[in-house]
């Protein structure tokens, strides 16, 4: 298929003796937006990390157009240089935030398309402005980190990633580490990210926004994949009981 | 009563001044030594590869482990005769305390890399850096703040320990001090100026890396 983003099949990881993950198989397509949610230590992260190959897969294939990755075949593992060409291609935003401290707002956002990109410093510059400004936060260019809020922090992470122009967004829980009152600026800028057409996996414990953003809810749990569906299918009227069961308690915490 | 007569260290004025100027030259020369040595150590000690690991690692303990007063006399000693090269007393000296200070700049170097949030490299990772550029742009500038005061407070002792060189009858501060105490009989004023001029130094020294402590427990 043509319109395939990136594609994973039979994908296996351990830790040790725990298996975090089995013979998983997931398809992303162009401009679709994933969202993968499951309990704590269900393998979400794993998985995610898995698509731009930050955690090294044990078995199976990673697909990303014309880049194929195939692991416990007997292969030799991908090179330094690969991995880091194949990564260059995705941006991921972390739970928390993981901004470079010693390096200002625009700095950090420069960092990818000087170091990686080796992009010219005025034109780095510009873009880094740019994006900057597209996050809501080009009067904090000059600021360090720790002059910054969760929800701005977040935001200059998603332009750090965005500035690497990359085919497509992960997202590790990124709004899980903010105050309940900081959340909605970020989920915003995911959100016209989305608009726009970007590929997207996001990891969420945000259930109403993974209905209402996303194409697709994929349900990991004990690192299989139980459900993958229609987000409004899957939210609202699961086939599992244990997506049931997982999303029924959820609505109970969040009532409680 | 002893009758003090600071009086005599004026004749022996420029005993002393040559004498300094030894020590400083081989603290300046054991610690940029020692620093490199250090830095690659500390490097391979987060290699990939163990052997590497183990490599390093067996350096820094041997040199942990045993005296540096022992590691002089065996550099000059026993080294020249295994190896089959005549070795100046200097050339021992600086080499036996470059290698005991490389071994304990090593693990500071090992300690502030390791202190370095792994989500740090992670993120540089994924904007698809290579493992070097991320080790280069992201987590050394940061670490190497870190590093400064603990660095220097083995640099500190690292002067401290060129008094050692004095058995190997290389002139330094203590070895003129020892000559000029043999010569005037008057070990008690030789021996307090020495001391004075070693605190003299250090001091100010052990001001400013505590000034540096402060600033950066402030600064994260
Ligand atoms: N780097 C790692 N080393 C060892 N175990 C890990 C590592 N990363 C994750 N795990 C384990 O893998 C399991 C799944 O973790 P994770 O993918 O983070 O789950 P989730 O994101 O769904 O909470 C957990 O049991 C966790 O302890
Ligand atoms: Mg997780």
């Amino acid at each position: 298929m043509s319109d395939t983003m990136i594609e994973v099949a039979g994908l296996q990881k351990r830790f040790g003796d725990n298996t975090v993950l089995r013979s998983i198989d997931l398809r992303v397509a162009r401009g679709e937006v994933v969202a993968l949610i499951g309990p704590s230590g269900s393998g979400k992260s794993t998985l995610l990390r898995c698509l731009n190959l930050l955690v090294v897969p044990d078995g199976g294939t990673v697909r990303m157009g014309e880049r194929r990755f195939d692991f416990g075949g007997g292969d030799a593992l991908p090179g330094t240089g690969a991995l880091a060409k194949f990564r260059a291609t995705t941006g991921m935003v972390f739970q928390q935030f993981n901004l470079f401290p010693h390096r200002t707002a625009l700095q950090n956002v420069m960092e990818g398309p000087l170091t990686v990109r080796r992009m010219a410093k005025p034109q780095a510059e510009a873009l880094a402005r740019e994006l900057l400004d597209k996050v809501g936060l080009s009067d904090k260019a000059e600021q360090y980190p720790s002059r910054l809020s969760g929800g701005q922090k977040q935001r200059v992470a998603i332009a750090r990633a965005l500035a690497m122009q990359p085919e497509m967004m992960l997202f590790d829980e990124a709004t899980s580490a903010l105050d309940p009152e900081l959340v909605g600026e970020v989920l915003g800028v995911m959100q016209s990210l989305a608009a726009e057409g970007m590929t997207m996996v996001i990891v969420t414990h945000e259930i109403a926004f993974a209905r209402e953003v996303a194409d697709r809810v994929v349900f990991l749990r004990d690192g299989v994949i139980v459900e993958d569906g229609p987000a409004r299918q899957v939210i609202d009227t699961p086939r599992q009981d244990a997506t049931r069961a997982f999303l029924s308690h959820f609505h109970r915490q969040r009532e409680g | 009563m002893y009758q003090w007569d600071f009086g005599i260290l004026w004749g022996y004025r420029w005993l002393f001044v040559n004498g300094l100027w030894v020590t400083l030259a081989f603290t300046a020369a054991i610690v940029l030594l020692g620093l490199a040595v250090g830095l690659f150590s500390g490097l391979l000690r987060l290699s990939r590869f163990a052997p590497l690991r183990w490599l390093s690692q067996a350096y820094v303990e041997v040199f942990r482990c045993t005296p540096i007063l022992v590691q002089l006399v065996w550099f000059y000693y026993a080294l020249p005769i295994l190896a089959g090269i005549e070795m100046m007393a200097t050339t021992a000296a600086v080499l036996a305390l470059s290698l005991y200070g490389g071994a304990f700049y090593s693990e500071i170097i090992r300690g502030g890399i390791n202190s370095i949030e792994a989500g740090q490299s992670e993120a540089a990772l994924a904007l698809g850096m290579t493992p070097n550029q991320a080790m280069r742009r992201i987590v050394l500038p940061q670490a190497l703040k870190r590093m400064v005061p603990p660095l220097m407070n083995q640099s500190i002792i690292q002067l401290k320990n060129t008094s050692l060189v004095s058995v190997l009858a290389v002139p330094d501060l203590l070895y003129q001090g020892q000559a000029a105490a043999h010569d005037s009989y008057r070990p008690l004023e030789i021996y307090t100026l020495i001391a004075v001029i070693y605190f003299v130094v250090l001091f100010p020294l052990t001001l400013l890396v505590g000034r540096l402590e402060r600033r950066l427990a402030r600064a994260d």
